[in-house]
């Protein structure tokens, strides 16, 4: 075991900071949580010279460490908290060379805080196309620091970023820039009051603890005031502040002007031309409304082949399961409750790996931003904030991910109307309720000349319903909610880039496995007790079903496999699950189902994708399991018991659709949304208004169109 | 001296001179929107908001009710 030490990596958004951690630890990297709090934690491990291991933290990207939301908090507290076993030996510092100026302010901040920091000047390849040069030795001088240009894109200057890692011993910890000319006689007091602390950690304590509430550390502020120190108010260190940013950017001028020559006669460059067409009145919402149409079809055409042959393939699975074991209640767990409830999981990888696969082009490539700027406007009208596109479109994967990515939205009330209505976009879970029952009740057939498929024209529609859905409710939302709105907008504009494959790989093997992880353990224990509770009942019908069959059946000679077949749905009529069943029946016969799909309806209310996988594990309990058949034909042979003719109809599908397309049943978007809001009465007021949204829908749609 | 940013067409360069109202965001200072600084108009989303700005190299969208309290001074 060699030396390990601790590196962080710290940012402004869009510098290529994640593709420079990427490069430096592969795959050998976890994302975890920070405890007790939701924000994504990046770690892994790179191996520098010598069986030196650097311990690599890659921190949320942020403008400054003037705390305003979660992710700079995060930054904050981990570069002043020295106890911490992720306090950086060594701070890496990345930079982009076309925005030199603005990313040195938090370099600043930090080299204040007295930490050795390394400054990364990352897109070096780009510097002979824009004609900057830079005095790479004179600017180590200023900084008092070590420069290293890379390109992480091209893979440039990583072993020189490895080798200033390993020696960081040689780094002063000097600061830079001397914010106490902002208040001297404020910094004076500071200091004679701690004569031991840095004086600039100790302005960061107060004013992330005044402007950002307290997290853990308020004991600072408490000691401050025993010591009769006078804080200052909001508005007064909200000046300081400003005066502080203006200081150190005069610092930060004064170096660029002796370090940075850059030719602006080669400005105009690719982005003013992509722009002029993407942000075009007209062109740039055709593009973007283009671009979500391709991403439908393509997932809804590419993802059906490994779907059919996943589903297929665990069919026979649990036949060979059933032919291969003895006979028992352990071999019909296995064939019955765990192959169909893993296949339930592994079902979804496709097309979740294909939205994650697009989402992350969008983001990598830049256009994501172009779209933000394109909705604004129209999202402000409803209450939203044109930053609530990313987490309704990244909700299209999972309700989870997108509630969190609304934390870059200043404003409170468009934040909390973000989080309440972004469960009604079409996230992955809702697909293969979709998918099925699309295929069951809507034809496989072309139209428009053969250009669209009617069924991938469904699904198009319902995304878009759960788009005009979630719309619709920011408006009322904005109207009701008693909430005054103190809005800023501020939003970087990045430059495009070309998408790069390891960063998008990485991306979509990341999420895929989170969700199979995550999504995966709920979905396997409900098909498990799911199982548990149809194989098993009580009473005389449960326990003498084949009597009782074997004598109301006895004149109608059929033959022993029909007769096992009525035995089977017998059983299952007075198993556990029946009883349950038949108790919603009445509450969800109006809307054309029958107790089966009840079932799956009431524990999709964990994680809607188990609906599918409930009627898998229901109908392979009722079956004789001997035959290979997929859960498809299944779905489709269903009558209905009381109007006779297929169950899964025109109407009943469609008011199933509609259900799943409102209804609230994910037990983990209800959890992060009490984290988000802190409280339990936003997720419950979530919960209720969208189910009943949902069984009024679905309610309608049956009793007009039966 | 009323010009503010909301007025600047596309493609024109000012100098920041002044916020109007205390409340200015930090955050807009921290990406360079600070007097004293070059602002050339980009591109405006319809309705002239939000709009698409270039502050001395940095490319920044903010919404129109933010821009008619910074002023400006036309360039040249």
């Amino acid at each position: 075991m060699g030396k390990s030490i601790n590196v962080s990596l710290i940012g402004n958004p869009n510098t290529g900071k994640t593709s420079l951690f990427n490069r430096l630890t592969g795959l050998n990297q976890q994302v975890g949580n920070y405890p007790g709090i939701t924000v994504e934690k990046k770690e892994g491990i790179c191996k520098l010279d010598r069986g030196l291991k650097a311990h690599i933290l890659d921190l949320p990207g942020t403008y400054s460490l003037n705390t305003t939301s979660l992710d700079e908090s995060i930054v904050v507290e981990t570069l002043l908290n020295r106890n911490s076993k992720d306090f950086p030996d060594v701070a890496v510092v990345v930079s982009d060379i076309e925005n030199l100026k603005r990313n040195l302010l938090v370099f600043t901040q930090i080299k204040d805080l007295e930490i050795p920091t390394i400054l990364v000047i990352n897109m070096a390849d780009r510097m002979e196309r824009k004609a900057i040069s830079l005095d790479i030795d004179l600017m180590q001088q200023e900084l008092n620091t070590t420069v290293v240009l890379v390109s992480a894109r091209k893979n440039l200057g990583i072993q020189e970023l490895k080798d200033a890692i390993a020696n960081y011993k040689q780094l002063t910890s000097e600061p830079c820039v001397n914010a106490s000319v902002i208040d001297t006689e404020y910094f004076d007091n500071l200091k004679k009051t701690y004569p031991n602390q840095s004086v600039y950690k100790l302005w960061l304590v107060i004013t992330q603890d005044v402007n950002f509430g307290k997290l853990d550390r308020n004991r600072d502020i408490e000691d401050l005031k025993k010591h009769k120190f006078d804080i200052k108010s909001e508005a007064d260190l909200k000046k300081m502040q400003h005066k502080e940013t203006v200081v150190r950017y005069q610092f930060i001028n004064g170096l660029l002007k002796k370090v940075l020559t850059v030719d602006t006669a080669n400005a105009k460059d690719i982005r003013t031309r992509l722009d002029r067409v993407l942000l075009h009145k007209v062109w740039g919402y055709l593009i973007f409304f283009v671009i979500l149409l391709v991403i439908f079809q393509a997932i809804y055409d590419w993802s059906t082949y490994p779907m059919d042959w996943i589903d297929g393939a665990f069919a026979s699975m649990s036949s060979w399961a059933n032919n291969t074991f003895p006979a028992g209640p352990l071999t019909d767990l296995l064939a019955e409750g765990i192959i169909p409830g893993l296949g339930g999981i592994v079902i979804f990888i496709p097309q979740i790996a294909f939205l994650f696969l697009f989402i992350a082009i969008l983001e990598e490539s830049g256009y994501m931003s172009r779209v933000v700027f394109l909705m604004d406007h129209i999202m402000k009208r409803f209450g939203l904030s044109g930053k609530s596109v990313v987490p309704l479109v990244s909700g299209t994967a999972c309700a989870i991910p997108a509630v969190m990515a609304t934390r870059n939205i200043e404003d409170w009330k468009e934040r909390l109307i973000t989080i309440l209505v972004v469960p009604f976009t079409t996230c992955s879970a809702r697909l293969p309720v979709y998918l099925i029952i699309i295929s069951l009740v809507i034809p496989d057939e072309r139209i428009l000349g053969g250009a669209f498929n009617m069924q991938g024209l469904t699904l198009m529609l319902l995304y878009l319903l759960g788009f005009v859905a979630a719309i619709f409710s920011a408006w009322v939302l904005n109207i009701i909610l008693p909430i005054n709105r103190k809005s800023f907008f501020v939003m970087e504009m990045p430059s495009y880039k070309l998408p790069l494959f390891k960063n998008v790989a990485i991306t979509v093997i990341e999420k895929t496995k989170s969700f199979v992880v995550g999504a995966g353990k709920i979905i396997m224990a409900i098909s498990v007790v799911l199982w548990i509770l149809a194989s098993y009942g009580v009473g005389e019908e449960f326990n003498n079903a084949e009597a009782i069959v074997n004598e109301q059946y006895a004149n109608q000679n059929l033959t022993v496999e029909e007769m096992d077949q009525k035995v089977a749905s017998h059983e299952l009529e007075y198993s556990f699950i029946g009883y349950i069943g038949k108790g919603i029946e009445p509450a969800v016969r109006p809307l054309g189902y029958d107790w089966k799909i009840g079932i799956a309806i009431v524990s999709s209310f964990a994680a809607r994708e188990v609906f599918v996988g409930t009627l898998a594990t229901i109908y392979s309990v009722e079956s004789d399991g001997e035959e290979e058949q997929t859960i498809k034909k299944r779905m489709a042979a269903e009558t209905n018991p009381i109007l006779g003719g297929p169950l899964f109809n025109f109407a009943s599908g469609i008011s199933l659709l509609l259900f799943y397309a409102f209804a609230m049943q994910c037990m983990s978007t209800l959890a992060i949304v009490k984290r988000e809001t802190n409280s339990w009465k936003w997720p419950a007021i979530q919960f209720f208004f969208m189910t009943a949204a949902a069984y009024f829908a679905a309610l309608g749609a049956y009793q007009i169109l039966k | 001296m009323n010009t503010t940013i909301a007025d600047l067409k596309r493609g024109e360069t000012a100098i920041i001179k002044q916020f109007d109202g205390i409340d200015v965001p930090l955050k807009l200072l921290e990406m360079g929107c600070l007097p004293g600084n070059r602002v050339t108009m980009m591109q405006s989303a319809p309705f002239k908001d939000p709009i698409y700005l270039d502050i001395n190299g940095t490319h920044l969208a903010i919404r129109r009710e933010t821009a008619v309290t910074i002023r400006v001074e036309l360039d040249g």
